[in-house]
């Protein structure tokens, strides 16, 4: 009878297995892309199920039809200052798509004083004002990373006031007090890194300041000019995860895992993804940063800092922002057609 | 049933008994022995009693220490929570120096209890080694268990001490803690251009991938002569009977070699224990004589080269790529 209670405790096993297995894998089908040569594993792996959900999170809202007649808004309106030389009927079907996009709830009075949209008096009508001129740097001076597709405040708000996926500095590393070993900015599970212990925020240091990324070696044998630590190199893997968290894609999306710091053995993608770095770090410090005060302290981090912005602000898990829809195109201001800067 | 069966299918219960007398020392075996059904369909059904002696007994303070040092400084940085020290667990450590303190000693609380853990376990390892090596010698065995547990400690003390001294930094070193050791096993292979290509990891995965195909193979025959008396290797060593040469002609049919009784135990051996010295030597090798082991593998024909699919992908930063 003795031998009946192993294939009993292998069932229950087994029916444990499942549990885990319904709850923690994807099921089938999995549509596999091949991205490089045979025998690389360079893939991109896509659930019908996972592509549904993001295809329907990721539409552009409809644009209003478009028009561009009107003298020019600077002497139609007062106090306009990134938009002045846009035909005023460009800017009201602007104003009206930004409400739409960034204050659907509050309409026009959640930036503008009602009877006086001249007045700066709400902090919102600033912040506004400055998100328009990185809207036009993303489009202009950074249209090596966002391409035709550009952005429009849409690509980060989705109809919300605040962007869903953006980030605060985390503690600084070692600053604990007292005898113990605490806040090391790592080893607690971490939304950031998808819930790995790894540092939990890679983005102070690389896309707000300026730290090297790249920690492998150029040359087969040390020369003595690679000084990068392992420390180091575990603070890049973290930020190498958040890109692949925010653009839904594993690491094969830009590289050749055998060698990962090797351009000849890349693809296409990591170049675009080297201009973000550029651009990330140039509208955080300048555009986000600057407007610290300007924001009410409950908006702030806690550390008191600015909502600050990473891959994942535009491309909310998907390879490209709405799945590369061409946005910005219907809004000729947002590339920087007849604005100031 | 009984030749498949994971548990030991046969349990002897002979008079409860201390073993040998212990020749030197102040120190006696410890506890009353007992029977214990469950671990006998595990292993021997007889338990204790154990000698601890003074190696013992110092290899477990130390371990102690170490343990608490890392334990109670996890339960630190989740604020002294008891809940969340427990569900966090996994992601918990206690971390080395950051590299700017180099091989100097650090404050407490930015590595110098890192540094106090690792000497503490460093310390009960090797008190471990001189404890096994005695127990053996006491008993008139080799010290072949205590040198494979010195192979293990080299490759421990390769990965958090002798490479981060060649290195310059103790913060080389990985940290105390369960997912953050491997996140930093998967940094070391990041920054060394790929430890695949280490011919040493090569070896290392060759021996331990080898240790578990011998231990199967070997296990798998044993247990299946063992009708014909196959479970007396030792003497069949050098007075082969039924069973070890159905064994051997098994093995010879089916791929025309086989080991002997004898030294199927010195592969697995050598297999085990070179599977971390190995695993050492490449680690030793990487950062300080190797920086990019893909290049190193390209340089000397190891890697393959692969057709370029999306043309000459080149550095944006050196401004060659528009």
């Amino acid at each position: 009878m003795k031998s009946f209670a192993i294939p009993g405790v292998a069932l229950f096993g087994a029916f444990l297995f499942c549990i885990f297995a319904v709850n923690v894998f994807s099921r089938p089908p999995v549509t596999v892309i091949a991205t490089g040569d045979p025998g690389t594993g360079m893939q991109l792996l896509y659930n019908p199920a996972g592509v549904a959900k993001a295809l329907a999170l990721n539409q552009v809202p409809p644009a209003l039809p478009e028009i561009n007649v009107g003298a020019p808004a600077g002497t139609v309106y007062k106090n306009v200052q990134v938009l002045k030389n846009v035909p005023s009927g460009a800017f009201t079907r602007l104003m009206v798509s930004m409400t739409a996009w960034v204050a659907p709830q509050q309409g026009c009075n959640y930036c503008h004083v009602a009877g006086n949209f001249a007045s700066d008096a709400k902090y919102t009508k600033v912040v506004a004002r400055r998100m328009l001129q990185l809207t036009i740097a993303a489009n202009t001076t950074y249209a090596d990373h966002t391409g035709p597709a550009g952005v429009t405040c849409y690509t980060c708000h989705r109809g919300a006031n605040i962007p869903s996926q953006i980030w605060f500095t985390g503690v600084t590393p070692g600053s604990g007090p007292g005898l113990a070993e605490t806040q090391m900015g790592k080893n607690l599970p971490a939304k950031a890194v998808n819930g790995s212990s790894l540092p939990s925020d890679p983005y102070t240091p690389f896309l707000l300041n300026n730290s090297p990324i790249r920690i492998s070696g150029n040359t087969a044998l040390p020369t003595g000019q690679n000084p990068a630590s392992m420390k180091q190199t575990e603070w890049t893997y973290a930020l190498m995860m958040t890109y692949a968290q925010g653009l839904g894609v594993s690491c094969e999306f830009c590289h050749n895992s055998r060698a990962f710091n090797n351009w000849q053995e890349s693809t296409p993608q990591r170049v675009k993804a080297f201009y973000a770095e550029a651009m990330l770090r140039d509208l955080n410090s300048n555009y986000l940063v600057p407007l610290t005060g300007i924001f009410p302290a409950a908006q702030l981090g806690p550390s008191g800092d600015v909502a600050k912005i990473d891959c994942a602000t535009c491309h909310q898990g998907v390879y490209k922002p709405l799945f590369g829809a061409h946005m910005a195109e219907k809004f000729a201001p947002l590339e920087g057609i007849g604005t100031t800067p | 049933m009984q030749y498949q069966n994971i548990f030991t299918q046969v349990q002897l219960r002979g008079p409860l008994h201390d073993g040998v007398p212990v020749a030197r020392g102040p120190w006696e075996r410890e506890g009353k022995p007992f029977f214990s059904y469950l671990l006998g369909i595990l292993g021997n059904a007889q338990v204790g009693p154990v000698y601890l002696g003074t190696l013992g007994l110092l290899s477990l303070i130390c371990g102690f220490v170490a343990i608490e040092i890392i334990g109670l400084n996890m339960w630190a940085s989740v604020g002294w929570n008891p809940i969340l020290f427990l569900r966090d667990l996994p992601w918990l450590a206690l971390e080395p120096p950051s590299p700017a303190y180099g091989l100097h000693i650090p404050p407490l609380n930015q590595g110098g209890w890192w540094l106090m853990a690792g000497f503490f376990l460093t310390s009960a390892m090797i008190l471990w080694f001189f404890r096994v090596r005695n127990r053996a010698l006491e008993l008139g065995l080799g010290t072949h268990t205590a040198w494979a547990w010195a192979a293990a400690i080299f490759l421990y003390l390769s990965l958090g001490f002798f490479r981060p001294i060649l290195m310059g930094a103790w913060g080389e070193a990985p940290p105390f803690g369960i997912f953050p050791h491997l996140d930093w096993t998967v940094a070391f292979s990041i920054r060394e251009g790929n430890l695949y290509y280490d011919p040493f990891h090569m070896l290392s995965i060759v021996f331990l991938y080898g240790s578990a195909v011998l231990f199967a193979m070997h296990a798998a025959t044993i247990l299946a002569v063992s009708r014909f008396g196959g479970d007396k290797e030792v003497e069949q060593t050098v007075d082969r009977g039924t069973a070890a040469e159905r064994a051997a002609i098994f093995w010879r049919w089916t791929m025309g070699f086989n080991a002997t009784m004898e030294s199927i135990h010195r592969w697995a051996w050598w297999f085990a224990v070179l599977t971390p010295l190995t695993g050492g030597i490449g680690i030793l090798l990487s950062g300080t004589v190797v920086d990019n082991w893909f290049l190193w593998a390209l340089k000397h024909g190891v890697a393959p080269h692969y057709a370029a699919l999306y043309g000459s992908i080149t550095d944006p930063s050196t401004g060659a790529h528009k």
